[in-house]
């Protein structure tokens, strides 16, 4: 206790002693290349706009890296007051209640204004509690659409497909018209079994998707689930879907003309400009049309920022007036246009229309627009699993198995299932 | 040669420069790939042969803070990288030479006791025990500095082990004889034993500065303050975009830039390198 | 026996930074993680529940586990034979050379001082199926590779990606070793009629087994601990689980997964193979230094 104190009082004095008045606020984030340079920009620009606080944006690795930096950190009493964890920590996060300070409590703490309606409903659900509260604040948030090649789809004559009944003919003129594979994707899990699930008002788990209790067991063996993923596996052998890794390596398959179409974030859309020596388009993710008539929202990917405890009242004042910044409009539409995430603010995709940007910008709107259909039902409204992190490695591994034709569908998931429901009740047992 | 035979010779060329090919074939694609703009790499086909992008991309990475994504200048990071790899092969062998000084050379209670409490350490990588190692730095308030960088990683055995073979295996004699010309300890440690292990030195310092050098997870964990980034931590630093696009041609140019230096510590000291490596294993 | 100095304080001023060290940043770390496999706790550390050896249980009811036991076995294997033998090669054919050796040790040797994970991004991009040179010229030559879905490829591609580095290592030794054959027995051989060939198995490879035997275990160590980050920076253990190896699925339980009490079962399990690994390193050592 008393060494704790006396470090705690070492690294007092020598933040009083780096800075003037302003009161430092430390900010881990994973935004490594481009993004990570205008986080630079945005922090600088909230440091030149007042002189009470001082940001510190700092980078420490990728989501996970940063994440458990993080948790290390807060282990040692050395954690910074501001976090940015990816939306499969959020779970970990949320259990963690003497660990986290949740936001709407810090903007209520702190006097600042604050009114969740402002948020889009799509972005902030994953973040909030039954309650309706917010408990971290959504920063980039991104949703999987469909990118396609508009040269090699004219070639085939076919346009880009609604459905995944469509895939099937789509598929089979292209690799006709010489293509060597239809489609391929980035994130697999996340694209085709939890959007997949949301997109058809189905559940990915139970209880409510894990939003209402711990007790929360997987689901996605469910008929729906095994039927999509039994066709990719048939499209794997045939060519329509060729597989290209766990991360965003897909890419190159599309870039090549491989691939004509390719199932990515929303927040690709960026590096897919660059990239692409060709005309594409982005549409909405497909659906099975004879599993519903209307496909409901998809959810979300990326993260979002945590404020952890164990700091002075004056630098949550200066949290919570920074969290307040990165969500005004100008700063939230900004955000947006650059990098390709979703605006988290109604007021920012308004702002963002009226400068025209999306009709400058052709399928940047399309992700909004599949985000915000329809009011998020349970099955829709987000995932919160313990372990998450984990389980996505047992389903990067089982529907890998599907894919080289070593199990079929059902097997494949009904083991994910039962491996993933043992890291579950792992994670209750521990945050008892 | 024993016995001349051409096509022999001929082959052994041949098998040699194909090994050298398959070997360079990777740092060649690097080199070629900084010469292309960020496009290039990725759009279907990796290029093979040089672009004309070369003055840009070198420009933004050498002069540019921002071209590596970092607020410090390349040859900031590249500083700290040369004190964390320095202070670990110093540092490790300087304790290490001592320490199995005293094993070799001294009787006290406890003497092998203390030698597998040293030993010990190398049943477990550092990757292994990261988290407790990270809590007992940030205890003793090393976060943020060359020290914490540095001597959590000089806690290993291997040197320990390779200076005490290559202690035993020295002649009695010579100590017999030191002792008779009234040396003691001290002197017989500088006049006698460090000249012996002088080629030991050299090779462990290439491998221990190559290690140093080449670590990126335990930097990422600990600075906070971009003041103390390393060269190998930016460049992982730059791969891991989580959506966007990746700049490869910059990434290139600082591998290459961050291979430099222990390439030229390994070929700079070779001759001495390979010697220390053949009596330390003898 | 070697001879002593009779000094009473000065030993353990000597030995006392190295054991102070190993005490710090050594043992008590260590010692917690050693603990921490007899519980089960949440990441941040608000709450832990002693849980005997549930942890180890766990792990060796887990056929998974196994399995990954046995990707590290082949994985080392691939990797100890595949970097031994071609550096052999090239070492016998650098002593055989006379003008411009130099030159070719200076062009094998540099690749040692590569970082692992960058080792393992080039080669990574090396055998992209749909745009890596090699990928590409193997299709071209009819042969499919794609280690995205089949794991057999994908443990070539890690195999080749950690063995790379590890040539050059061995190069050296293999050189060195050859270099300290004395001529003249390669020479009374020769006068006997004993080709090349016969020569080198007869002779040569007695010889150096030695420095062979060293190498093997001292490789098999590297493809044991050293080689996470390149197998982090390709497959991530995919596809399936074909290249999950021991040390990765400790760092991805533990690091990533944040699954504390489980990665540090794993560790003790790790550190009790280690354990014997160097027993036996350390026996064989002995006994060439006490010959």
């Amino acid at each position: 206790m008393q060494k704790r104190k006396l470090s705690a009082l070492i690294l007092g004095a020598s933040i009083a002693s780096s800075g003037f008045a302003a009161t430092e606020i430390e900010w881990w984030h994973a935004m490594g290349g481009a993004l990570g340079e205008k986080v630079n920009l945005i922090v600088a620009d909230y440091n030149a706009s007042q002189d009470a606080f001082k940001v510190k944006a700092t980078y420490k690795g990728n989501y996970s890296e940063t994440m458990t930096s993080a948790i290390a950190a807060f282990r040692a009493k050395q954690q910074p007051e501001l976090v940015q964890v990816f939306e499969v920590g959020t779970a970990s996060m949320m259990a963690a209640e003497g660990a986290i300070y949740p936001v709407h409590k810090l903007m209520r703490d702190s006097g600042q204004s604050f009114d969740g309606s402002k948020y889009l409903s799509a972005v902030t659900g994953y973040y909030t509690d039954n309650d309706g509260n917010m408990l971290s604040m959504p920063f980039n948030s991104s949703t999987p659409v469909l990118y396609y090649n508009k040269s090699m789809l004219a070639k085939a004559g076919v346009t880009p497909p609604k459905t995944w009944e469509e895939m099937q003919s789509v598929g089979e003129k292209l690799l006709a018209s010489g293509a060597k594979c239809g489609f391929t994707t980035a994130w697999q899990s996340w694209v085709h079994l939890e959007n997949m699930s949301s997109r058809h008002n189905q559940p990915f788990a139970t209880q409510a998707n894990g939003f209402g209790g711990m007790d929360t067991r997987l689901a996605f063996n469910s008929p729906l689930q095994v039927k999509h993923v039994s066709k990719m596996g048939e499209w794997q052998q045939n060519g329509i879907f060729s597989y290209s890794g766990r991360r965003n390596d897909g890419a190159a398959k599309f870039y090549s003309q491989d691939c004509a179409m390719y199932t990515e974030s929303s927040a690709g859309y960026a590096g897919i400009k660059k990239n692409a020596k060709f005309d594409f388009g982005v549409v909405e993710l497909p659906y099975w049309a004879g599993e519903v008539k209307q496909p409901s929202n998809t959810i979300i990917g990326g993260a979002s920022l945590w404020v952890l405890k164990g700091h002075k009242s004056e630098e949550y004042k200066g949290v919570a007036s920074f969290l307040n910044y990165l969500s005004s409009a100008d700063v939230q539409a900004d955000w947006h246009q650059f990098s390709g995430y979703l605006p988290i603010t109604t007021a920012a995709y308004n702002l963002t229309k009226g400068e025209g940007f999306y009709a400058k910008n052709l399928g940047t709107e399309i992700a909004v627009q599949q985000m915000t259909t329809g009011t998020p039902t349970e099955n829709t409204k987000g995932l919160r699993l313990g372990n998450f992190i984990q389980i996505r490695g047992l389903i990067d591994e089982a529907l890998e198995s599907v894919w080289n034709g070593d199990a079929d569908a059902q097997s494949a998931l009904d083991n994910a299932v039962e491996r993933g429901n043992l890291m579950l009740s792992k994670f209750e047992k521990a945050n008892k | 040669m024993i016995e001349n035979r051409p096509w022999l010779t001929f082959i052994s060329h041949s098998v040699l420069i194909l090994g050298i090919i398959a070997v360079a074939l990777p740092i060649w694609v690097a080199i070629v790939a900084s010469t292309h703009p960020a496009e290039a790499f990725g759009q279907g086909s990796v290029p093979l042969w040089f672009g004309n992008y070369a003055t840009e991309t070198w420009q933004t990475v050498l002069f540019s803070a921002a071209g590596n994504g970092v607020d410090v200048p390349v040859w900031q990071m590249m500083f700290n990288s040369l004190v964390m790899a320095l202070g670990i092969a110093f540092g490790k062998i300087v304790i290490s030479l001592i320490s199995a000084y005293a094993i070799v050379f001294f009787r006290f209670p406890f003497r092998s006791l203390c030698f597998w409490l040293i030993f010990m350490t190398l049943m477990l990588p550092v990757e292994v025990r990261i988290l407790p190692t990270y809590e007992v730095v940030a205890k003793l308030n090393l976060l943020n500095s060359y020290t914490g960088l540095a001597l959590p990683l000089i806690a290993s055995a291997t040197a320990t082990f390779l200076f005490r073979q290559a202690f035993m295996a020295m002649p009695g004699e010579l100590v017999e004889a030191a002792r008779m010309d009234g040396a003691g300890p001290i002197r017989f440690f500088f006049d006698i034993l460090l000249p012996l292990t002088r080629t030991n030195i050299a090779a462990l310092f290439v491998i221990l500065f190559i290690y140093g050098w080449n670590q990126y997870l335990w930097p990422l964990l600990i600075t906070t303050d971009d003041a103390y980034y390393t060269l190998v931590m930016s460049i992982k630093r730059m791969v891991s975009v989580a959506d966007g696009a990746i700049e490869w041609n910059s990434i290139m140019a600082t591998t290459i830039l961050a291979m430099l230096p222990p390439v030229a510590v390994v070929i700079g000291m070779q001759k001495i390198f390979v010697k220390g490596l053949v009596d330390s294993e003898k | 026996m070697t001879v002593t100095f009779p000094h009473k304080t000065l030993p353990w001023l000597l030995i006392a930074p190295q054991l102070l060290v190993t005490l710090i940043f050594f043992l008590w770390p260590a010692g917690q993680a050693i603990e921490q496999a007899f519980y089960q706790e949440d990441a941040f550390g608000l709450s832990r529940e002693f849980v005997a050896l549930e942890n180890f249980i766990e792990l060796l009811q887990d056929p998974y586990y196994y399995n990954s036991i046995g990707v590290t076995l082949v994985f080392s294997m691939a990797v100890a034979v595949s970097g031994l033998s071609i550096a052999l090669v090239l070492a016998t054919m650098a002593d055989r050379i006379i003008r411009g050796q130099m030159v070719y040790q200076t062009l094998l040797i540099w690749p040692y001082a590569v970082a692992p994970a960058l080792a393992g991004v080039l080669w990574w991009i090396l055998f992209d199926p749909a745009q890596g040179p090699i990928a590409l010229w193997l299709e071209y030559m009819g042969i499919e590779w794609d280690h995205f879905v089949n794991g057999g490829d994908a443990m070539i591609l890690v195999v080749i990606a950690a063995t790379w580095k590890q040539i050059s290592y061995n190069f050296l030794f293999f050189l060195a070793g050859l270099q300290a054959i004395p001529r003249s027995l390669i020479e009374a051989a020769a006068i006997d009629g004993a080709g090349p060939v016969r020569r080198f198995w007869d002779i040569v490879f007695p010889l150096l087994s030695p420095t062979a035997f060293f190498l093997l275990v001292m490789n098999i160590v590297y493809a044991f601990f050293e080689t996470f980050g390149v197998i982090d920076a390709t497959t991530a253990g995919g596809p399936g689980q074909s290249t999950k190896i021991l040390v990765y699925k400790v760092y991805e339980d533990g690091f990533v997964g944040l699954d504390l009490g489980g990665s540090a079962a794993q560790s003790v399990i790790l550190m009790m193979i280690v354990g014997l690994m160097t027993v036996v390193q350390f026996r064989f050592i002995e006994r060439k230094v006490q010959y």
